[in-house]
């Protein structure tokens, strides 16, 4: 189990190297930051001064190096189009777009996984038939669809939700919360719903599958033969064993969730990382794109390095065979 | 009868006395989807004879009549069946046209990561050793990221490089940051059946009577292993247009000039306060009946191809 977790820890390690030097790449080749930052009239040797330094007379793997001691330091220099530190511009955005993701992901787990067990030990119904139908809809409706038929319905034609912004935050030692206050709350609930509808129609569809598989084998017939009430057999039998597939899906997806709260803070106006990076792709703003580009890499390292030490949690067999590489 | 019938069967011939046909008259959803499916794609090829109005056509279009609700809202117009958006232009043909674009980026996107993809998958099925090593691992790491970031962030860096980009390389980088992010699958799949083909004996016997590597592998190995990728293009189809939409609606996809679905939806948007839900939800309708058809067809036709359900 140790060697697997080193192993996984390099792997880790070899990918956000590479990010690192794509964001590196894109510092060094994409637009010229020193004509950016003095402008068009300035003369050579201010150029040349400048140059200088910022270090970019270094030689390649010196300047790399010195791009990834800032970047664990979490320095990314100054945003090309706001002229403030990117750190402090990200550390402003990000508590939103947790939040929002955290918001979503509940919902998602905690509607989609009873709805998904549901559909399948009711297979047939009318009611688990809606089910699927509604959640074949979420999977293939664009979030900012689902985002703007919320709003036109619950904003628009009921006026019963706000549509834009986070309301009124709470501050808590830099961290600014939206979960303290009703207004915040009110705000949260139509980003959220909109973020969680594809993961919850995914995790739906996963549970569903996944434990009309389980219900087919032996050890299920088995474990009614020996008498076990249903609940048992479903919850304590099959729903344990679905779970692996399962975990490795939501853990990808919160990920995921994170990618799409861009496209859910553009159509709320959600004063989230996602706009902020969105606005730096319109207007090529290559620091606050790299330091983005880093941060969620580093996002999804970590869940996916959660997600494996979960298997060992909740799949026994895996701590004692060599884990199935791959898909 | 012609004396034609009695030659072996053409292509055609076969495919209408086979499977995939007898499947595909048999299931109702499927015919469904692909009316759908054909009527939108019909509609987007020959916008220009079909659509009612020419929406670009700035001599055509009268301000005065912007902003009119569909026509049996009332206040419509019949000239406007779907009514116009703010600038007067018909919703109903700026749809199709449109729909065309997102089409257009949908299925070039596909093809780009298609022939990527198939290419790379071949090459690391039947290579091997270090460069299959090499390509999985590539894979591993874009897989491990939502194609939309990927996607948002190489249109990022097309937008840098080319500061002042004109309409045309716009959409080149628009498509080359879509493909980019959807030939992994096409390599994993294609690699996997690769695996399996190779050691086939047809493979064995034509390296045995000499014929080189590429030949085998483009014209032995690649008709093998084509049937689930045509299955993965056709839902990547939809996939595609999808995301074509998000990048238009995020302000980052095709450019203004020539607006797709999404950004059709993006102006829209704008105007869902002030009560003209039209401009909005018409394309978005219409960018759901084209994604749901096709997906619906890609279902069908997987479960038509693979010889364990039937």
């Amino acid at each position: 189990m140790l060697a697997f977790i080193l192993r996984r820890l390099a792997q880790a390690l070899v990918v956000m190297l590479s990010v690192a030097f794509i964001a590196f790449m894109l510092f060094q080749y994409v637009g010229d930051p020193v004509a950016s930052m003095l402008g068009q009239d300035a003369t050579p040797e201010q150029r040349v001064a400048l140059r200088a330094e910022l270090g970019l007379d270094k030689p390649f793997p010196v300047q790399f190096a010195r791009f990834v001691g800032n970047a664990l330091q979490g320095d990314f220099g100054l945003s090309l189009r706001q002229g403030r530190k990117v750190s402090a511009l990200i550390a402003e955005r990000l508590p939103a777009t947790l939040e929002l993701s955290i918001a979503a992901a509940v919902i998602a787990l905690a509607v989609g996984i009873p709805l998904g067990v549901f559909a399948a030990l009711k297979r047939g119904t009318f009611a688990s038939q809606v089910a699927m139908t509604v959640s074949l809809l979420g999977v293939s409706l664009p979030t900012f669809l689902i985002g703007i038929l919320l709003i036109l319905l619950f904003a628009v034609t009921l006026k019963l939700l706000p549509s834009f912004g986070r309301g009124d935050t709470v501050s808590l030692g830099g961290w600014t919360t939206g979960f303290l206050t009703v207004d915040g709350w009110k705000h949260l609930i139509l980003p959220a719903i909109t973020l969680s509808v594809f993961q919850l129609a995914l995790i739906l569809r996963l549970v569903r599958a996944e434990m009309l598989e389980v219900l087919r084998t032996d050890y299920i017939k088995f474990a009614r033969a020996r008498g076990l009430p249903n609940r048992s057999v479903y919850f304590g039998h099959a729903l344990k064993n679905t779970l692996v597939p399962v975990i490795t899906i939501t853990g990808l997806q919160l990920g995921a969730l994170i990618a799409f709260a861009i496209i859910t803070e553009t159509v709320f106006q959600w004063p989230g990382m996602g706009l902020l990076f969105i606005q730096a792709v319109q207007f090529a703003d290559v620091p606050v794109m790299a330091a983005y580009l880093c941060l969620v890499a580093l996002i999804f390292v970590v869940v996916n390095l959660i997600v494996d030490l979960l298997y060992f949690a909740v799949d026994p067999r895996l701590r004692i065979e060599k884990p199935a590489g791959g898909h | 009868m012609n004396t034609t019938a009695i030659k072996a069967p053409g292509a055609l011939a076969r495919f209408f006395d086979g499977d995939v046909w007898h499947s595909f008259k048999s299931s109702p959803m499927a015919i469904t989807a692909a009316v759908i499916a054909a009527v939108c794609v019909f509609c987007a090829i020959f916008a220009n004879w079909v659509a009612p109005h020419n929406p670009f056509d700035l001599a055509a279009v009268n301000l005065s009549d912007s902003r009119l609700p569909p026509a049996w809202i009332e206040g419509g117009s019949r000239t406007y069946l779907l009514g116009t958006d703010d600038q007067g232009r018909d919703i109903l043909s700026a749809i199709m046209y449109g729909a065309r674009i997102s089409l257009f980026v949908g299925v070039a996107s596909v093809l780009v990561s298609m022939v990527v993809g198939v290419g790379l998958g071949l090459l690391s099925g039947f290579a091997g050793g270090k460069v299959d090593a090499l390509i999985m691992r590539v894979c591993d790491v874009m897989l491990s990221f939502p194609s939309l970031l990927v996607a948002l962030l190489i249109d990022g860096i097309g937008r840098a490089i080319f500061p002042n980009a004109h309409d045309t390389l716009a959409f080149g980088v628009l498509i080359v940051a879509i493909s980019l992010t959807g030939w992994v699958q096409y390599a994993r799949t294609v690699r996997g059946s690769t695996l399996v083909e190779r050691n086939r004996e047809y493979v064995q016997a034509a390296r045995v009577i000499g014929v080189k590597p590429s030949r085998i592998m483009f014209k032995h190995v690649l008709p093998n292993v084509m049937g689930p990728v045509l299955v993965l293009a056709t839902i990547h189809v939809a996939a595609a247009i999808l995301t074509e939409a998000t990048l238009s609606f995020l302000g980052v996809g095709v450019p203004p000039t020539s607006p797709s679905l999404g950004t059709l939806i993006r102006i829209g948007n704008d105007f869902l306060f002030s009560g003209e839900w039209w401009i909005t939800i018409f394309p978005g309708a219409m960018l759901i009946l084209i994604a749901l058809s096709v997906n619906l067809l890609g279902d069908w036709l997987r479960d038509a191809l693979n010889p364990r359900l039937r």
